[in-house]
């Protein structure tokens, strides 16, 4: 056991002090946070002004919009329908519509559009729309204390009373406004998706494709140091001292461990650097800020100062608002089958690499070994596309059962939401597929190891399978 | 009393017999020669010996125990196939390397300072493998092999791509650790460092032990009674000078120097030849002609079977 982890050290240790290791840690997150940074920056660089159509229902919003250097805010007064069409043919950027609530005061609002809405617009509406909310129910809310206190108070002279001490925690909790903005594209044919679909499906198949270049990336450079040993020949030396099926776990792990390690480091800096860039150029980042005193008219300093530094808090930039965005997804499940599957898929497909090193002399040799094992690779994102489009359907749900594309498939599919039964079968059977997988590579291994000069066929990596060791 | 006991293994591979019922003895502190041509089935015995393979029949032990896992602290292995990791550091790698046999990580750099010392390779400690000769590379094996102190060694060709001065310099060290108290195992295809070194061997071919024992005692079993005479001064035929029963195996001149080598009937003593020919020549020489090694394994291996399909 001590042996294992000996060898484990080693492999670890001596990929982390590469070179390349280091560049592709330093680079990773910075190519990373450029994805985050750069389509905000190059939509806040775009100098042409964006026509912005508002249809409100609740007539609440009319002129608090604030036209800026990159939006124009229109309001019209059609109905819903008219209003879309009217923007599409105008080429209007998007539409914003703002329902009259049932009941109480207005806390939704549609953004209709043909192209992705900005991030940062989206964070403006939100925050003019919340603030103004606020505003209005803070206002009835002062009016109520103050006429419990003063029953003959005018408003048209705000002197009369002492409103700074009316003001409590509970009312400015009680004020407290959460907008929901709903982004829609409309398409070509004026169908109309959520954009929370696409989040979903942003961050489904984001997490595959990770999942699938990190089996790729460290799967066969566990394949490359089984090769490496048996070139340079000290394989024979190592398992004079341990035994091939431990060398073989502890390389496996080890790469296993420095994958995870570049993948920690790239999630860390990736925030470190997008966290700096927001500190260093908030004006870029942060949604445009409208701070706005209360009417004149209101005197209720305190309380005015409370709501903004409130606002101030949850105000933090528009990067927070995608998150927002896609906190519908269960992140506990995410996270946990996100870690799950990384492993499992890298060790089934780690193993079989393994044993495909030890098969063969040279990595030229590798070729008619490595199509079997990457092809369901492949297939599973292949399959994927049609997943993400469908992923309750028949083809998602046997590709998340089959252990060797569930690690991609069932990924893709979580964040739609997959019955937990689903989620354990598929993990139960990737699970005993990597053991019956270990076991069997390791029965290749401990003979591939020690053959040399010879092309080893199918037919004989079948009867490696059962000689005695 | 012997140190490591082989029964009758047997060890097949699908269809092929490796080793057939293949039993050695190795006493104590000696050095062993395991002999054969190439697919004897030296490999496989060593690869038993170190626990890579086991025999499908047959038992090991080392002294009185049967060979189990805890065994591989206290075997040295050199094999025929072997190198090091190229991108690694000396240092680095002889380190772990000495671990993976055992040694703690203070205990193992004390005794590679030890080594790298006495082989004066300080130097090379901080290169990786890649930037060192093929002789370097070679020393640095050997101490990994046998840093850890085991009780019995296993050498496979060690002298295979090392210069005289080392191959000297090595044979010492091997000369040295049985004298410390190591068994060896000494394989290889180099006959005269078998006469040199080994005091016992075994002569494996085709999966089959063929022949065993003391060199001593198999030089002296294969003695032909055959001597070579050197001469001057005589013009005739040297037949005519041998007393009855003794054979003329050849006759050679160069210049005025010649040889006849003669083998003697049964009982008959050096002396006897020697009192024929004194009186018509001047003698020059006088030898035994002993068989080497070699000629005792090219004839072995003949006799034994076809050798010539194993090269």
């Amino acid at each position: 056991m001590n042996k294992i982890i000996l060898v484990i050290q080693r492999e670890y240790l001596s990929r982390v002090k590469k070179k390349s290791f280091i560049v592709m840690t330093i680079l990773g997150p910075i190519l990373m946070a450029a994805l985050f940074i750069v389509p905000v920056f190059l939509s806040q660089v775009s100098d042409e002004v964006k026509q912005v159509v508002i249809l409100d229902e609740t007539g609440w919003f009319m002129n608090k919009f604030e036209d800026s250097e990159r939006f124009k805010f229109n309001n019209v007064f059609t109905d819903l329908e008219t209003a879309k069409t009217n923007l599409s043919e105008n080429k209007g950027y998007a539409l914003v519509y703002i329902p009259k609530p049932e009941v109480s005061v207005p806390s939704t609002a549609m953004i209709f559009s043909e192209r992705q809405v900005s991030i940062d617009l989206k964070g403006y509406i939100r925050s003019t729309m919340s603030k103004e909310v606020e505003n209005q129910k803070l206002g009835a809310e002062i009016m109520k204390e103050i006429r419990k206190v003063n029953p003959d108070f005018d408003p048209s002279n705000p002197e009369s009373s002492n409103a700074g001490n009316v003001v409590s925690e509970e009312i400015l909790k009680n004020i407290k406004t959460n907008i929901i903005l709903t982004s829609i594209r409309m398409g070509e044919a004026g169908k109309e998706e959520k954009s929370f679909t696409e989040v979903s499906m942003g961050v489904g198949m984001f997490a595959g494709i990770l999942i699938y270049f990190f089996i790729f990336l460290f799967g066969s450079q566990v394949m490359r140091g089984v090769i490496e040993e048996k070139v340079s020949r000290i394989v024979e030396v190592i398992v004079s001292s341990v035994k091939p099926f431990q060398l073989m776990m502890g390389k496996i792990i080890g790469v296993g461990l420095v994958g995870l390690t570049q993948f920690m480091l790239w999630v860390v800096l990736t925030l470190v650097i997008v966290t700096v860039f927001q500190q260093v150029m908030p004006d870029k980042l942060k949604k445009q800020q409208t701070v706005e005193s209360f009417s004149p008219g209101t005197r209720i300093p305190a309380g005015a100062e409370a709501i903004q530094s409130m606002d101030n808090m949850e105000d933090q930039g528009s990067m927070d608002k995608m998150i927002e965005a896609i906190q519908s997804i269960n992140y506990g499940v995410m996270i946990f089958s996100f870690l799950f599957y990384f492993l499992g898929g890298y060790l089934l497909y780690g193993a079989m690499f393994a044993a495909i090193g030890a098969a063969v002399d040279n990595e030229t040799d590798t070729q008619q070994f490595m199509m079997p094992v990457t092809i369901p690779l492949i297939l599973a994102i292949v399959v994927s596309q049609f997943v993400i489009n469908n992923p309750e359907g028949p083809v998602a749900f046997w590709f998340s059962m089959i252990p060797f594309t569930s690690p991609i498939v069932m990924m893709v599919r979580i964040p739609f939401g997959v019955p937990s039964w689903e989620i354990a079968l598929s993990m139960s059977l990737l699970v005993i597929t990597f053991v019956a997988a270990v076991w069997m590579a390791g029965r290749i291994y401990r003979t591939g190891i020690l053959m040399y000069g010879k092309k080893v066929s199918w037919g004989e990596l079948y009867k490696w399978l059962f000689y005695k060791a | 009393m012997s140190y490591f006991t082989a029964r009758n293994i047997t060890k097949r591979y699908a269809a092929h017999l490796a080793l057939d019922n293949v039993s050695i003895e190795v006493p104590e502190q000696s050095i062993f020669g395991l002999l054969g041509p190439n697919g004897a089935g030296k490999t496989s015995l060593i690869r038993i010996i170190n626990q890579i393979t086991g025999p499908d029949e047959g038992e090991v032990f080392i002294g009185n125990e049967k060979l189990a896992p805890h065994h591989v602290d206290k075997i040295g292995y050199l094999p025929e196939e072997r190198g090091l990791y190229k991108k690694m550091k000396v240092g680095e790698q002889a380190l772990y390397l000495a671990q993976l046999k055992g040694l703690s990580k203070s205990d193992a750099q004390k005794k590679l300072r030890y080594w790298f010392e006495k082989f004066e390779i300080q130097a090379w400690t901080n290169k990786k493998v890649e930037e060192l000769s093929k002789g370097m590379q070679q020393k640095i094996q050997f101490i990994v092999t046998i840093i850890h102190e085991p009780t019995l060694l296993i050498f496979d060709e060690p002298f295979s791509g090392f210069d005289p001065i080392n191959v000297n310099l090595l044979k010492e060290e091997i000369l040295n650790l049985k004298k410390n108290g190591a068994t060896i195992i000494f394989s290889t295809h180099n006959m005269a460092s078998v006469e040199e070194l080994c005091d016992n061997i075994a002569l494996l071919n085709k999966s089959k032990k063929i022949l065993e024992g003391k060199v001593k005692d198999i030089k002296t079993a294969y003695n032909t009674n055959t001597y070579a005479i050197d001469f001057y001064g005589y013009s005739g035929s040297a037949l005519a000078l041998l007393p009855a029963g003794f054979d003329l195996i050849s006759e050679t001149q160069e210049d005025d120097l010649r040889q006849v080598v003669v083998k003697l009937p049964g009982q008959a003593s050096q002396n006897e030849l020697l009192r024929a020919m004194m009186p018509h020549v001047y003698i020059h020489s006088f030898k035994e002609i002993i068989p080497t090694m070699n000629d005792i394994f090219i004839k072995t291996v003949n006799e034994s079977g076809n050798f010539s399909e194993n090269i």
